[in-house]
């Protein structure tokens, strides 16, 4: 059985139903009450679970992640939202210093379940602090999960494995999906594994490596190579901290060609490190150097204009992927 | 400053002897320590409370093991007193795998769920939105446990000072907020950092009492934590208590602490919270030259146990350095 959603009724699924599997399963942050959530995300908790565990807080990020981590020490598995992403580096102490060593510095002995619910990306006219991607911050944290869904199925399944994970999990959401991604979302318990990619289209000439917003215009390229001949595979990561570096490597071994796409920004980024690991461990298996395309080294512009010259899109990848054809 | 019920206690002198068993254990505790690190055997991270005992020891004589506090830096007493065996601790300063954090860190930043410790970070005031999620706990499940977070004067400038209180005062939670008022964060003195002169006024601020009491008497910080107990444990929210103390020793013991006066020094010394109490048990008969010798006996055996045990233990081994990162 399955029910076609969209992305953010995946996202309010999930929290549904592991509220009322869970008792410790408790979700805080700022308008999350009464309101719904900014983005509608949180609708119909309050009614039906109380402000007991549909906490309202004040606008204190950092105090929403610390109070996420002391409920977390007492055996609750608090989902805490960010309002955007961008607010997320205003708990970045509690986060990555707090949070992610908690384990380490415990001797093995205690563990954060949190998840930090984090609405992310542009294309939605935000500017600067309503489209960031921060998700780069948070992989080069030893100690976190972190996992970016695509697709309304992977918002509810990843939600799911996130909440009944041990560890701190940032979960990016993109924002533009939220109601422009629908699809089928199958009913109950159907988790999705934290580390594994998923392939979206299967090829033999080239790699394609991308996750969330993504996803999307990835395909859209991968259709436009199709008709010159060119068969690419798009992975969708899923998970960015722990990667699925075996999907990576099984697809790599039979394309030999990768291109990684990410909205995020470009220089010491996922894509970095991707190309990175690629060329330390499968350097034989490759025939072209890994190629990026990424949102510039720069912030999210309000003007419609400057953000579409910034965002990567189907045109861009397409250049891409011929480019990486031709070697 | 807003009027606090005085509250009346009666120890029995078992009790009292107790207490002056703390306060002379955390001493020479610390003391050995100070030895230790100029011996070049404990390395670093040794933070001394010298001088600042009767705050431990007022605030958890005879708090339940379901209570959870949440000390800082200097706070190695506070363990003590919820129950991490000397040796445990020692340990922990030795970088040893028989220490909290299985040689992590030697510093005090490790806790113990189970005996409701938990260790904060170096980045001071980030345990206070943590102390607030263990308190909305306990509010959610109805029980009269209570929290008790410390913190310095310097932390109370710190961003998660203000979410923290103004959270636990919002939602009313059973937390006591002990400020460790010392008189210097590292080197710069109160009246360069805060514009007023007690932490206890900051209390009002967030809905609650705070009140500013001698902390280098032991007696008096008991009786204050015992009212903000009954009232925190009776469901009428946090109560901020600023002990005014003076740590003897620099910031760290690397610190020579050139920025004070030898004369404020020998003003504070002479306000030692030791021979206070000591006399107070002498004109009471509790204690005579024998119980002191026997409290000395006692002391000196068990930190000698501590750090033999310590030396002995084994250190980690490489592989550790990257293990327990992840549940």
């Amino acid at each position: 059985m399955s029910k076609d959603l969209t992305y953010l009724e995946a996202i309010r699924e999930a929290l549904v139903e592991e509220m009322r599997r869970d008792p410790k399963v408790f979700v805080l942050g700022e308008d999350v009450g009464a309101y719904g959530g900014a983005f509608g995300v949180t609708q119909g908790l309050y009614e039906e679970f109380g402000e007991a565990r549909v906490v309202d807080t004040p606008i204190s990020e950092s105090a929403i992640v610390g109070i996420s981590i002391g409920a977390a020490m007492r055996g609750y598995r608090p989902v805490a939202e960010m309002q955007f992403a961008d607010f997320i580096s205003c708990a970045f102490d509690q986060i990555v210093n707090q949070a992610a060593t908690l384990r380490y510095r415990y001797g093995g002995r205690a563990s954060v379940p949190i998840v930090v619910r984090a609405p992310s990306g542009g294309n939605v006219g935000g500017g600067l602090y309503h489209s960031q991607n921060p998700e780069g911050w948070f992989v080069h944290r030893p100690g976190l999960k972190v996992v970016a869904p695509a697709t309304s199925y992977d918002a509810k399944g990843l939600l799911k494995a996130a909440i009944r994970d041990d560890n701190p999990v940032i979960y990016v959401e993109h924002k533009y999906l939220y109601r422009r991604a629908k699809g089928p979302v199958p009913e109950g318990d159907d988790i999705v594994p934290i580390g594994v990619a998923a392939t979206r289209r299967e090829g033999n000439d080239a790699t394609l490596i991308t996750y969330g917003a993504m996803v999307t215009p990835s395909l859209e390229a991968a259709d436009r190579l199709a008709k010159e001949g060119v068969e690419v595979e798009v992975i969708d990561l899923r998970s960015l901290l722990p990667y699925d570096k075996d999907a990576i490597f099984r697809s790599l071994e039979k394309t030999s060609r990768v291109l990684i796409v990410h909205e995020d920004i470009r220089t010491l980024g996922i894509g970095a490190e991707l190309s990175a690991v690629i060329m330390e461990e499968r350097f034989d298996a490759l025939d072209a150097p890994v190629l990026r395309v990424t949102y510039p080294d720069t912030y999210v512009p309000f003007s419609h204009v400057l953000e579409q010259a910034n965002l990567p899109n189907a045109d861009k990848i397409t250049a891409a992927l011929r480019r990486l054809a031709e070697y | 400053m807003p009027p606090i019920k005085r509250t009346k206690f009666k120890l029995a002198p078992e009790q009292l002897l107790e207490m002056y068993y703390w306060l002379k254990l955390i001493r020479a505790f610390d003391e050995r320590l100070s030895v230790l690190v100029k011996q070049g055997r404990v390395r670093s991270g040794v933070y001394t409370g010298i001088g600042q005992e009767a705050i431990i020891v007022g605030t958890c004589f005879g708090l339940r093991k379901e209570d959870y506090i949440c000390p800082l830096h200097r706070d190695l007493g506070a363990f003590l007193m919820k129950g991490v065996e000397p040796r445990v601790m020692m340990s922990q300063m030795f970088a040893k795998t028989t220490g909290l954090s299985k040689g992590r860190d030697s510093a005090l930043h490790s806790g113990v769920p189970e005996l409701g410790i938990f260790g904060n970070t170096s980045m001071l005031g980030a345990n206070l939105p943590v102390a607030a999620g263990l308190g909305l706990t306990y509010k959610m499940e109805k029980t009269d446990n209570v929290v008790v977070a410390y913190f310095g004067e310097g932390a109370s400038n710190v961003g998660d000072f203000h979410e923290g209180l103004n959270f636990a005062g919002v939602q009313q939670l059973p937390i006591l907020f002990i400020c460790e008022n010392n008189q210097y964060a590292y080197s710069v003195p109160i009246e360069k950092s805060m514009a007023i002169d007690d932490v206890a006024d900051r209390a009002r601020g967030y809905g609650f009492d705070g009140v500013a009491i001698n902390g280098n008497d032991v007696l008096a910080v008991y009786q204050a934590t015992q009212g903000a107990l009954a009232r925190a444990r009776g469901g009428e929210g946090p109560t901020l208590i600023e002990c005014k103390t003076y740590r003897w020793h620099g910031h760290s013991e690397h610190d020579k602490a050139f920025y004070r006066s030898d004369e404020e020094l020998a003003m504070w010394k002479s306000r030692d919270p030791i021979p206070t109490f000591t006399t107070y048990l002498r004109t009471r008969n509790i204690l005579d030259d024998q119980k002191v010798k026997d409290v000395e006996a006692r002391v000196t055996g068990a930190i000698d146990e501590a750090v033999e045990y310590a030396m002995n233990a084994s250190d980690p081994s490489a592989e550790d350095a990257t293990t327990d990162l992840y549940a």
